[in-house]
């Protein structure tokens, strides 16, 4: 095969992607690999998001902590794509960058935009409350390669959430604008947490895994008491029914696509 | 003069644990506990090591360096795996690695953080004068395992090695 050249019309099949991490060592079923990609995609999306803001953030210290939070993320997208690929017979970069909208399996919450610093900060409190709950059951379940990766990411998590309740703490606390603009990005973010919330009927499939109805209940409650420390009240809006797990997505997810992947649709199998 | 490698477990992995940290030079990945097992599978030199961060981009670079440090003794077939399991954490950290974190000028990690919901913040020492009236000025630091703070007694900043 001769090397293909930047320009050529070249399928990602044709090049040889560099081998990458070995995970967790073991090979999803087909029900776990759909499971994964939901819970990778999350995590990419949300990690694209992030990378945004560095060098955008009100001081450098957060150019620094959202980045951060943004490689951790990127890191458990890894790691879940990776599984999902070991049964999809593909790499986490061809999932992450030759599948196209249609196929993602994000909720919306996580392809929310970055708004203002205080939509970023409601929308992170909202994700690291669902993701702490999440992993904190997953990492019991008896599927040995998604219960290594939940443990692992919890850690993470776990800082993440410190990082979105401590500023939640101080925007709503601060002055009148920065509590008028935190009040308007939680009631913006606050219709996308039913979606996280829903089964579907690949948990009938999937035993060993929490099933997302039994999440409801411990993300609001930690929600519920990081609003009232804070003094704000729960937002009563109405909530979307997303469509994100089979594939329908909000508008908000073709252009941060596009701007993921273009780079490695147009030179297949580059590195730096 | 060819260069013989032995199958001998305790001399790779005395090699391979001369790798360090390519952002925290002064630790190896034994010191760091990454480095997790090492065994022969026929002639192939097979060194496992685990993540410290699930993105932590120096993992690819410590993989590489212990292939190379092994290749250069003259183990010809060498891989390196990762795996997740047991999970890493800060208690994997020698203590030997935590006084050379301590004098290089990193704080090292201490006890676990809270699992509330609402941050607890714990005193940490700075390495520098010694004093505990330090500040946190923010959780993530220059790398993914370290937080930034600022020592209120001698006014210098510090790193320190977050607990995990």
């Amino acid at each position: 095969m001769t090397h293909p050249d930047a320009d050529a019309n070249v399928t990602v099949s044709e090049v040889e992607l560099e081998e990458e991490y070995s995970g967790t060592g073991s090979t999803a079923t087909s029900d776990e690999a759909e499971y994964a990609l939901r819970l990778g995609d999350d995590s990419l999306i949300l990690a694209q998001q992030l990378g945004w803001w560095i060098s955008r953030a009100p001081e450098l210290e957060e150019d620094m902590a959202l980045g951060n939070i943004g490689l951790d993320m990127l890191g458990h997208a890894r790691n879940f794509l990776h599984f999902a690929g070991s049964a999809l017979g593909k790499t986490e970069d061809e999932l992450a960058y030759f599948r196209d909208e249609h196929e993602f399996r994000s909720a919306w919450l996580f392809e929310q935009p970055n708004g203002d610093f205080a939509h970023t900060i409601a929308r992170g409190l909202l994700t690291s409350a669902y993701l702490f709950e999440l992993y904190s059951r997953l990492q019991a379940s008896d599927s040995e390669g998604l219960a290594a990766i939940a443990e692992k990411s919890l850690k993470e998590v776990t800082y993440h959430r410190d990082h979105a309740v401590m500023w939640t703490l101080r925007l709503a606390g601060g002055t009148d604008e920065s509590r008028r603009r935190f009040e308007r990005a939680l009631i913006n973010n606050w219709p996308y947490l039913d979606e996280l919330f829903t089964d579907d009927e690949l948990f009938d499939r999937l035993a060993h895994v929490p099933r997302p109805s039994e999440l409801r209940e411990p993300t609001m409650a930690v929600l519920r008491q990081v609003l009232q420390e804070a003094e704000l009240d729960e937002p009563e809006v109405a909530q979307s029914s997303g469509g994100g797990r089979r594939g329908m997505h909000s508008t908000y997810l073709g252009p941060l696509l596009a701007e993921m992947q273009v780079l490695a649709r147009q030179f297949p199998g580059a590195s730096w | 003069m060819t260069m013989t490698a032995v199958l001998d477990r305790n001399a790779v992995w005395k090699l391979a644990a001369t790798v360090t940290d390519p952002e925290i030079p002064v630790l190896t990945i034994e010191d760091l506990g990454v480095l997790r097992d090492v065994r022969f599978e026929g002639e192939t030199a097979v060194v496992t090591l685990t993540p410290t961060y699930s993105g932590c981009p120096a993992m690819d670079q410590m993989g590489d360096d212990v292939v190379l440090t092994l290749t250069e003794a003259g183990y010809r077939d060498v891989r390196v795996d990762f795996v997740l399991k047991p999970v890493w954490s800060t208690d994997w950290m020698s203590d030997a690695g935590k006084r050379k974190l301590e004098r290089y000028g990193i704080a090292p990690p201490g006890p676990k953080p809270t699992s509330g919901p609402i941050p607890v913040q714990l005193g940490v020492k700075c390495p520098r004068c010694g004093s505990l009236r330090t500040k946190t000025v923010s959780q993530f630091g220059s790398t993914s395992c370290k937080a930034l703070y600022e020592c209120l007694s001698c006014l210098e900043p510090f790193d320190f090695f977050k607990p995990h």
